[in-house]
């Protein structure tokens, strides 16, 4: 196997298995600072005991996502040195920033809130708690801006011998519209991740009638709402990102819609099987008008199509073939929305049941309820599987390709990137499974297990 | 700022974040090392992970920020070092793995094999990065082979000669020491002796295995060809601080024995680093080859950011990070309340 496909297949591995553990910390982490700020300003013991249990599922959550983030810092340098050698004047800023200003910040507060509950006062305790929050949030920022960069380049120059892009304007860099597009897509999806978990949780609790109802009444009431602002505002930002990515990468947007000509009005696909080779459809379901309207809010305007693309692609860049998998992206884009709709009717019924404070759940409801928690990590990982499929084959548009990026065979073999393969894949999975079941063993211990 | 003053402020910067990096998490691999050794059972496991618990990530983070600086400030340096050494390198990240999730982990289940399995984890974990440091570290300047084009050219066990095994054996037992001298501070009763009878013995073989490195450096580099015959005070200072280490554990004074094994770590660094410069990885195939701080490093401009960046942010990390430290400075007994 050649070291492209491998180094490929383990960043795509490493960084799907670390994304699904760190919304949840993005979310959670906000969500037990809430609840420890009620207790702060209302005295009252549930909010501190909500605050101990959800920051209890945080803490397990959140040494995943740490351990699995060092390997991602490591990985450029380890399977893409040609990549960090063309863009770290510019790709390793935000990623040093990222730990100095971020990691800092999250690991020493997350150590005075973990030990400090009886050592310093209760309104620096839930300081902390949101200097955390806060920690765990910049980094998000500060990944996206240097994942902004290689989807869409700014403020950067080519050297004069052509061996690398170099910084020409940190505040274009920091400034890029592709940053603050992708940075509240993140960030809501982190607060829809552990509002979905919150509710599923509660609705578990009240279900059983464990001995904890009351105070998971008043979860649900605070998870309730903040799944459904999370969602909606997710939903929000994905459609103002996709209405940039109609200029700034259609190339992305005609292959997350199998959109083969361009076409207007647009139409979009509810369910195609196509032909990748002969760039045509086999069979398709079509609302027409409907792309048009999602690219530019009204049901006329011109979206390009795949071929198109690839022959303006061939003009600008020379021969090559420029379409990413359409398959790839079509389907996880698919995902990604499909599952967002069912989480916003999910988030409107839990919604509807706490306004109207009615706690008995049907089957039907009980069971959307519960189990509505995984639509969020679907959409999470199909979102970045889109992002980061649907940019090939560039690893930095217009700028270096992938097969451009990855280590040289000689420095490191086939032999040994199969080996780290293997062993992340072995460890992760592990992992994974022992994190869901802590998860689990602590969620329905409930209240006292956090103590 | 013009770009060679730049070049060499972010070499000292690294210099520093390896440095603090080395002392802190340091002490805490040194604890993990000899977890097995000072906990006869599980509350008393529980209460030596728990002299390290709120500050082992805290510390770790400073060698997050080493990586994203070489990153940063020298792209060539950080894409030839994490390629090159690939394997030491994923040997490294999974002990690491395994080590931050049982520190949150071990207490969370009262299976003693769950329990067994994380304590291992702490100790291997421990183990394999103090050694692999010190083999890093000896390999910058001993020089890899490397090649025109920046590329190391070199296997895995090209890593493993016997000088920078030397230097591994030191690093490790260097870290122990430092860690077993941490616990004298942060323990009581029959805690707090054990740490110092474990203390006292591992001076020995740190302290014999730092000479055997010393001398063997002399021997296998041209580190004291570079620095003169007299090294200067740095390296000599951190000689003397590793002996007066065992003066003070005799006379009971664990507070400045820590600072003397910190000073100890801290100077040896400098020392590899003040070797190096202005190289940051020697070639053993062709000296002209070797990655320095000219031709590996970012433009100006980046620099220029950086360092604006890190005079703003690096004194807040301290002052915090510092709070942190006082805010958890007693001594953790068996009766404390043990969150790990």
């Amino acid at each position: 196997m050649d070291t492209l496909f491998l180094a490929r297949l383990q960043f795509a591995l490493t960084s799907v298995f670390h994304f699904f553990f760190v919304p949840l910390t993005l979310g959670l982490s906000i969500f037990t600072a809430i609840m420890e700020t009620a207790w702060v300003r209302t005295g009252k013991e549930k909010y501190r005991q909500l605050a101990k249990f959800w920051g209890h599922l945080f803490l397990i959550n959140f040494a995943i996502g740490v351990v699995t983030g060092i390997v991602m810092e490591f990985q450029f340098g380890m399977n893409w040195s040609q990549y960090s050698r063309f863009v770290g004047d510019i790709f390793g800023v935000p990623l040093a920033i990222e730990a100095l200003l971020a990691f800092f910040l999250e690991s020493t507060f997350l150590g005075i809130w973990v030990f400090g509950w009886d050592r310093i006062p209760k309104g620096l305790h839930a300081a902390s708690i949101w200097l955390v929050a806060i920690g765990s949030n910049l980094s998000a920022l500060w990944i996206l801006v240097a994942n902004s960069f290689m989807q869409s380049p700014v403020g950067y120059q080519m050297a004069a011998d052509g061996s690398r892009a170099e910084m020409t304007s940190f505040s274009e860099l920091l400034f890029n519209p592709y940053v603050w597009l992708q940075f509240p897509h993140v960030i809501t999806a982190g607060i829809t991740t552990g509002g979905f978990l919150v509710i599923a949780v509660s609705v578990w609790h009240l279900m059983k009638k464990t001995r904890d109802e009351e105070q998971f009444r008043t979860s649900l009431k605070f998870g309730a709402i903040y799944a459904f602002v999370g969602t909606l505002l997710v939903t929000l930002a994905g459609h103002t990102q996709m209405q940039e990515m109609v200029h700034n990468q259609p190339m992305k947007v005609a292959a997350a819609e199998a959109l083969w000509e361009t076409e207007n009005p647009a139409s979009f696909s509810l369910f195609t099987i196509g032909d990748e080779e002969k760039m045509e459809d086999v069979f398709s379901i079509r609302v027409p008008g409907l792309l048009s309207f999602l690219a530019y809010n009204q049901f006329s305007g011109e979206v390009k199509g795949i071929r198109e693309l690839q022959e303006e692609a061939v003009a600008k860049y020379g021969p090559g073939d420029y379409i990413p998998s359409v398959i790839t992206a079509y389907w996880s884009f698919r995902f990604m929305v499909g599952a967002g709709t069912l989480m916003l009717l999910a988030a409107a019924i839990a919604l509807f049941k706490v306004i109207r404070e009615d706690y008995n759940f049907g089957k039907l409801t009980g069971a959307l309820l519960l189990s509505a928690f995984i639509l969020p990590f679907v959409a999470n990982s199909a979102g970045w599987i889109l992002t980061e499929m649907g940019r090939q084959p560039w690893i930095v548009v217009g700028l270096l390709k992938t097969e451009q990026a990855v280590t040289p065979a000689s420095v490191v073999s086939s032999a040994e990137l199969l080996t780290s393969v293997v062993v992340f894949t072995l460890i992760y999975s592990v992992l994974t499974l022992v994190d869901v079941l802590l998860l689990k063993k602590y969620a329905t211990a409930g209240l006292h297990g956090a103590e | 700022m013009d770009l060679q003053t730049l070049q060499i402020i972010w070499f000292v910067l690294v210099a520093v974040l390896f440095t603090g990096y080395f002392i802190l998490e340091g002490f805490d691999f040194g604890v993990g090392i000899l977890l097995p050794f000072m906990g006869k059972d599980d509350l008393e496991r529980r209460a030596v992970i728990n002299t390290i618990g709120p500050f082992w990530d805290g510390n770790e983070v400073w060698l997050i920020t080493a990586g994203g600086a070489i990153f940063a400030a020298f792209p060539h340096w950080y894409a030839t070092l994490f390629s090159g050494f690939y394997l030491a390198l994923l040997l490294m990240l999974v002990a690491l793995i395994f080590r931050g999730l049982a520190f949150e982990y071990r207490s969370k289940r009262d299976n003693p094999a769950w329990r067994a399995f994380w304590d291992w984890s702490i100790f291997f974990g421990s183990a394999i990065p103090a050694l692999l440091w010190g083999v890093a570290m000896a390999n910058f300047i001993r020089g890899v082979p490397i090649d025109a084009s920046m590329n190391y050219t070199g296997g895995f066990f090209n890593l493993l000669n016997p000088y920078a095994l030397a230097c591994g054996l030191a690093s490790l037992m260097i870290f122990t020491l430092h860690g077993a001298v941490f616990l004298t501070l942060k323990t009581t009763d029959e805690l707090h002796e054990r740490a110092m009878g474990l203390a006292k013995k591992i001076w020995i073989p740190a302290t014999l295995l730092s000479l055997v490195f010393a001398i063997y450096t002399f021997v296998e580099t041209d580190l004291f060809a570079r620095l003169g015959v007299n090294p200067g005070a740095i390296p000599i200072f951190s000689v003397l601080a590793l002996l007066s280490v065992i003066v003070l554990l005799n006379k009971g004074a664990s507070g400045w024995a820590f600072v003397m094994t910190a000073i100890s770590i801290a100077f040896s660094t400098i020392t590899i680093f003040m070797g190096l410069f202005p190289r940051v990885l020697v070639s053993s195939t062709n000296p002209d080859w070797s990655l320095t701080i000219y031709n590996a490093s970012s433009s100006e401009y980046t620099l220029g950011i950086m360092t604006t960046v890190a005079a703003i942010f690096v004194p807040i990390v301290l002052l915090y990070q510092g709070w942190s430290y006082w805010v958890f400075r007693q001594r953790v007994t068996k009766d404390s309340k043990l969150e790990y």
